[in-house]
């Protein structure tokens, strides 16, 4: 077998062979490397509908891979330091479907805490399984969930002794951490699965500055959204696992929802992403800590806004905190977090990731430039100069626990009716309502509607946030279920 | 046979024949070059773009620091953003009462280059009032509050270094940064090719919301593109024609080329297309 290393792109090489080989094809696309579709190669480039290629003999097959996309996959495997990685397409939504569905089926528990992202309920809904939530502790100035305290997941583990898994998200992407390797430890004494969410994680394998990375902790599987801070193409991601799961297993799971046309564009970018970080990953994530801590010491001095960092660390429930990360609090200068959004994407041309209740989350990787952290910072600046309010009366966000009536799978599937929205009161909901981003469920499936949840909604409404989830895309019905 | 060519669009180009190149470094932020030439004298170009020339560099000079300083003869602090070579510079030093001229300019290569290269620009970046700040200059402004009497923003395009100096937030932190009765002038751009005058509609717009005076002045640089450009006059009670005290400027007796006081007025008088572009965007 011949010899290849991080240096190598499996996947990059074969394309790059294939376009050498200059092969007729009869074959799908139908745009023939975007000859058919000039339009379409005008505005993406004639390099890139080239290599918008299927499955071949020379390029493997994601549904089965035995040449390239294996040694792609074995490559991450070995970057990221797991027993194996599988190559996703449908976004790291899909990775955390695999993951969750791999290690449950019908009826059986898992452990996680209530701000999980959609996906992770999304896939209790398939599979049938049932959520033991765990209360994530909030930060009571900030209005955010933080991470599972380990003593709060071993209650959960001891009054649930069947639960197959327990799932962390590592970080929150507003960077908290909790302590994962306590849990995964607590976990596998318990005969259950360690399960990450690490969507805001994929840099954490590649810097001893920043929290322990999932798979270094001792977790199953985890689930990287290498197009988020590993720089590939929106919608590719990795799942990782370790010795416990079965590869064959996992690989059947996914492929029960997994396109069998899977992209090579997408594909490709992991493959590159993955030598990019594995080469140059340390002084990459360098660059980015530097320029956080930078934007955040300038954001500090203007007043007010409140840029939080590693100080928040609390040995538990903020165990660990990503310096990569830059979340400001903006309550302080008497606007939510989603109208700075709407202010520096409306009058300064800047478009932040995100922007909830009392917080703004802005997003720094390998593609920022000094100048444009500046114009971040200056714009900062003059929000606070012209738009700061004050005496206005904002909402405190506190965690609203919610009561689970029945399981997302039952819920969802059950017999509903449409109800106006504000008549929901004591009802229990059978689809999800979610602020997005985020996209961390204020209601999922099963769960009781109460005065306390519809005057959160109406007051993130009123704020500008997007509510996302019902049937009724517009949130004046919401379906309940009509036997409880 | 040597030419320097620079692409106005992507359709029309301008060359310069060159007679040799006399420097040539790629800085932390840019290249720079400086050619010497036979028509225009010294040529300073950044990234390939001309910056100035020997030859027509007085017109900007004079009108980017004489128009502000004939409104506002009482101004004693100068904060000049970009302009390394020092040609705004030198035209403000001929002004005795100007106690301080701070100068932000994010290269200080091209300072230093200027200098050697460029003396007849540079010469005054020795005076005594003149303090160089090499940073970028939205970070310089940030941390600043009334504290000018003039800004002139003397920058390159919207894209490459100068980009930041072209936003909301720069403009706002100036305004912030002015005194009451301060002013800001800018190099506005030019409205003739589209490119250029999208990005001198963007500039007016923002300009408009920081400042409740924005008007914009004409002056024609044969070496830049079109030969038609536009400078931006902001200003926080100064009115750029009305009540001016032309015979107090008059009185002063600085020698200019290009810039006198019924120019200064007349700069002001715009083309109808130019007075279009800009009350588009106007709210």
């Amino acid at each position: 077998m011949k010899y290849i290393s991080q240096e190598n792109a499996p996947i990059l090489e074969a394309l790059e062979r294939m376009k050498i080989a200059r092969l007729v094809p009869f074959d799908v696309p139908g745009h023939k490397r975007g000859r058919g579709n000039p339009e379409l190669t005008k505005f993406l480039g004639e390099q890139c509908l080239s290599v918008d290629v299927n499955s071949m003999k020379m390029l493997d097959n994601l549904c089965h891979p035995v040449s390239v996309i294996k040694e792609a996959e074995e490559l991450a495997a070995e970057a990221f330091g797991a027993a194996h990685a599988f190559f996703m397409v449908g976004g790291t939504t899909s990775a955390v479907q695999a993951m969750v569905m791999s290690a449950c089926k019908q009826g059986d528990k898992i452990i996680m805490p209530r701000n999980v992202h959609r996906s992770a309920i999304n896939a209790l809904i398939l599979c049938g399984a049932v959520p033991i939530y765990v209360n994530p502790q909030m930060d009571p100035t900030l209005g955010i969930s933080l991470g599972m305290s380990v003593s709060d997941v071993e209650r959960a583990i001891k009054e649930n002794p069947d639960a197959k898994a327990v799932l962390v998200n590592n970080p929150t992407y507003y960077g908290i951490c909790s302590d994962i390797k306590s849990i995964a430890k607590l976990a596998h004494e318990h005969g259950m699965l360690l399960l990450a969410d690490e969507a805001h994680g994929s840099h954490l394998y590649f810097s001893d500055k920043l929290p322990v990375a999932a798979m270094h902790a001792g977790a199953d599987m985890a689930a990287i959204s290498m197009h988020k801070s590993g720089g590939s193409l929106t919608q590719s991601s990795i799942l990782l696992i370790g010795d416990r799961v079965s590869q064959g297993y996992v690989h059947q799971i996914i492929n029960l929802t997994q396109t069998t046309s899977a992209s090579y564009l997408l594909m490709v970018s992991l493959d590159i992403s993955r030598r990019n970080m594995a080469l140059r990953g340390k002084a990459l994530v360098d660059k980015i800590i530097a320029q956080v801590q930078y934007a955040r010491d300038e954001i500090n001095t203007i007043g007010d806004y409140y840029a939080y960092s590693s100080e928040l660390i609390n040995g538990d429930s903020i165990f660990d905190f990503d310096i990569t990360k830059l979340a400001i609090y903006t309550r302080s200068i008497g606007l939510a977090g989603v109208e700075v959004y709407d202010l520096l994407r409306d009058e300064y041309d800047i478009q932040t990731e995100f922007g909830d209740i009392a917080n703004l989350l802005a997003y720094v990787s390998v593609g920022d430039r000094e100048k444009d952290i500046e114009r971040l910072v200056s714009a900062l600046a003059e929000i606070r100069r012209n738009y700061r309010q004050t005496g206005r009366e904002m909402m405190k966000a506190e965690y609203i626990s919610p009561q689970v009536v029945c399981g997302p799978q039952e819920a969802f599937y059950g017999e509903k009716e449409s109800l106006p929205l504000y008549d929901t009161s004591g009802r229990v909901c059978s689809e999800f309502v979610m602020c997005y981003p985020p996209g961390i469920p204020i209601l999922a499936p099963g769960e009781r509607i109460t005065e306390e949840i519809l005057r959160y909604i109406r007051y993130a409404r009123k704020k500008g946030c997007q509510m996302t989830g019902p049937e009724d895309m517009e949130l004046k019905q919401l379906n309940v279920l009509t036997h409880i | 046979m040597l030419w320097f060519t620079e692409q106005h669009t992507p359709n029309v180009r301008f060359s310069i024949k060159v007679d040799r190149q006399l420097f040539s470094e790629q800085s932390e932020f840019q290249r720079i070059d400086v050619f010497e030439s036979e028509e225009f004298g010294r040529v300073l170009t950044l990234d390939g773009y001309l910056m100035l020339t020997e030859k027509d560099e007085f017109i900007y000079h004079e009108m980017i620091a004489h128009v502000p300083m004939c409104v506002h003869p009482q101004a004693k602090n100068v904060l000049v953003i970009g302009g390394g070579d020092g040609g705004t510079v030198r035209e403000l030093c001929k002004y005795k009462t100007i106690e301080k001229i701070d100068l932000v300019e994010i290269d200080e290569r091209v300072v230093d280059i200027s200098k050697l290269y460029l003396p007849k620009v540079a010469c005054a970046l020795e005076d005594p009032r003149v303090h160089c700040y090499y940073e970028d200059g939205l970070k310089f402004i940030r941390h600043v509050e009334d504290e000018y009497d003039l800004i002139i923003v003397d920058s390159t395009d919207p894209f490459g270094p100068g980009e930041g100096l072209f936003t909301k937030e720069f403009y706002g932190n100036c305004f912030k940064a002015l005194h009451e009765d301060g002013i800001m002038v800018n190099q506005h751009e030019s409205p003739f090719y589209q490119e250029d005058a999208y990005a001198m509609q963007r500039a007016h717009k923002r300009i408009c919301h920081s400042f409740p005076i924005s008007r914009v002045y004409q002056v024609h640089i044969p070496t830049y593109p079109s030969g038609h450009w536009l400078f931006g006059f902001a200003s926080r009670k100064y009115h750029p024609v009305k009540e001016v005290n032309w015979q107090a400027w008059k009185d002063l007796r600085i020698r200019c080329r290009y810039y006198n006081c019924p120019l200064h007025a007349g700069s002001f008088a715009l083309p109808n297309y130019v007075e279009e572009l800009l009350r588009d965007v106007e709210d």
